[in-house]
């Protein structure tokens, strides 16, 4: 397997804690036809990072930059839980298990099953973990 | 080194005393005679001319105020008709009332001189095109630099403050090489030809800029030069001396004052002493050849220190230091003395942050709390919320060491703290007095 076809693009937008930012990345998103499969918002005191999983991240990254949004991009994975009880535990506990740290990460049920996106300390070592496990992981390519 | 007036500039630090002296005795009895205000203000200090029988009894004189501008509005301050006046300005009134400036052709003239000498020192002449973009009409800024500019025979754009993106396409189509403003309008000229695709180092030929009318840090002036690969000189000049007048040299070791045209002192704001040479304290002006109006001890607020050692230049006039404040800027709280100018100083060492920040000064209980705002920059923005908690610990606490007082820093975002074309407020004080 090639661990880089499973490294997704995540965008993370720094955001002031205060109303309509939200509105303001995502109408932002919308003007450029760009399709959102996932985000979270983390709040701190006062900002907060916007981190979202979307379908064309290269033109959503110097869209928002032209805006003036100070946008980065992270290295995340995509893997395939069981969407039953025990799902979540089964992939927390392998990467427990390799010693690999969540950094932080979301969730999404999906129709057949649900997605968890992960943010991990080293993102190709989890990769062939996880993969080696036998889960199921999505390729970057998924999200187009 | 080019002079201007090298007769003057080099001038031996004694004639220039004597000559001070002569101006200064010559003033006070035109003054004591002609000017009611200050005759009545000399009288009620038991003052009189005669008192006046070496350079250092200036200390004997009364001092003016701002106040006594706005207390003279509009003009009952004046010395002279109007017949003989050929030019007002009316101060921005930043700080209260409008405060109305009064010129004869002598007083114009004097304050062109005062700026050929100051921008020849600052290496600009025939062949440079000057882009004046301070503001034309009553504030000070834009005609007074015009005339300066063209006096020594370089080529004025005059294109005042705003749409800047069209200032940006005549820089660039005029070949400007140097310009002048507020530092906080050059931040933006620098932010929006980034946007445009226009780098200035080069696709511009700007050298130079000459800015001032707000205070600003020499960390700020590394950081403009470091970003706009040019030079940046410090202009100094108030409405009530004219608008700008002095500017430092190539050397840029402080700001020459021409000492046939001013007297400076240095005092301590809370007694109205002079302090120990080299000292910092409240500039103090004396305007000797002014005919308009007088300008006697004129207490300006600003806080600086006085040098009269030869500059490597060599010019032998008075330099005054880099201005770190204005007393009327000066914040306190919880007691303890802020310059705003302190906090900026501060940012300009922390890369992570941008160039442009506000204080917002406010009042929870009986306390006093200290906001200050600051663009996050592109390099410092890491998905990691815990790198963003870090870098606003590290602001606060290099803000908390400068200013001795705890100061809660929050991170927004790039381009939302307002800019400024004119001069710029930046602190907003909440606090009910």
């Amino acid at each position: 397997m090639i661990e880089e076809d499973y490294i997704i693009k995540q965008i993370s937008v720094f955001s002031e804690n205060r109303p309509g930012r939200l509105a303001a990345v995502a109408g932002a998103l919308k003007e450029a036809g760009i399709n959102i499969f996932a985000f979270s918002i983390a709040e701190a005191d006062g900002f907060g990072v916007i981190r979202t999983i979307v379908d064309q991240p290269i033109k959503a990254h110097d869209m928002l930059s032209n805006l003036g949004f100070r946008v980065s991009f992270t290295d995340v994975i995509a893997v395939v839980m069981r969407d039953e009880p025990g799902g979540l535990y089964d992939i927390a506990e392998m990467l427990g298990n390799a010693e690999i740290n969540i950094e932080y990460a979301y969730a999404y049920s999906g129709k057949e099953n649900a997605i968890l996106i992960l943010r991990v300390d080293s993102t190709k070592e989890a990769v062939k973990k996880i993969h080696d496990y036998g889960e199921e992981l999505l390729k970057a390519s998924r999200f187009k | 080194m080019v002079m201007w007036n090298p007769r003057v500039e080099q001038m031996p630090l004694q004639d220039q005393k004597d000559l001070q002296y002569k101006l200064l005795k010559t003033l006070i009895y035109k003054l004591y005679s002609f000017n009611e205000f200050y005759c009545k203000r000399m009288k009620e200090f038991g003052v009189h001319p005669d008192d006046i029988r070496s350079l250092d009894d200036i200390s004997k004189l009364p001092f003016m105020y701002k106040s006594d501008f706005r207390d003279n509005y509009p003009d009952t301050i004046f010395n002279v008709t109007h017949e003989e006046l050929v030019r007002y300005h009316v101060s921005s009134g930043t700080t209260g009332k409008p405060t109305v400036v009064g010129y004869t052709e002598k007083d114009l003239e004097m304050w062109t001189e005062s700026l050929a000498r100051a921008l020849t020192a600052c290496e600009l002449g025939r062949g440079d095109v000057i882009q004046v973009s301070y503001g034309y009409g009553l504030f000070t800024g834009g005609l007074g630099m015009h005339y300066g500019a063209e006096r020594i025979g370089a080529t004025v754009v005059p294109s005042g403050v705003g749409n800047t993106e069209r200032q940006i396409e005549l820089m660039q189509d005029l070949h400007v090489t140097s310009i002048a403003c507020t530092p906080s309008y050059l931040l933006h000229i620098g932010e929006v030809a980034e946007k445009m695709g226009v780098d200035i180092r080069k696709d511009t030929n700007l050298k130079s800029a000459v800015l001032g009318a707000e205070p600003w840090s020499g960390k700020m002036k590394n950081r403009i030069e470091d970003w706009l690969g040019i030079r940046a000189y410090n202009i100094y000049g108030t409405s009530e001396l004219s608008g700008p007048m002095f500017t430092e040299c190539s050397e840029r070791k402080g700001i020459h004052i021409w000492s046939d045209i001013a007297l400076v002192e240095i005092l301590d704001p809370d007694t109205g002493e002079a302090v120990a040479p080299g000292d910092k304290g409240e500039l103090t002006i004396t305007l000797l050849q002014k005919e308009a109006f007088p300008l006697v001890r004129y207490r300006v607020g600003d806080i600086t220190s006085m040098t009269e050692e030869v500059c490597p230049c060599g010019r032998t006039h008075p330099r005054i230091d880099r201005l770190s404040g204005r007393v009327d800027d000066m914040l306190i709280i919880r007691g303890i003395n802020v310059f705003p100018s302190q906090v900026e100083h501060t940012l300009m060492n922390i890369p992570e942050v941008g160039s442009h920040f506000q204080i917002i000064v406010d009042k929870h209980g009986v306390l006093d709390s200290m906001l200050v705002r600051v663009e996050v920059a592109e390099s410092a923005f890491s998905d990691k919320i815990s790198d963003l908690m870090v870098l606003k610990k590290k602001v606060e606490q290099s803000l908390r060491n400068a200013l001795n007082i705890s100061v809660s820093v929050e991170l927004t975002e790039p381009g939302s703290l307002p800019r400024f074309e004119g001069k710029s407020k930046k602190v907003i004080d909440r606090r009910e007095l």
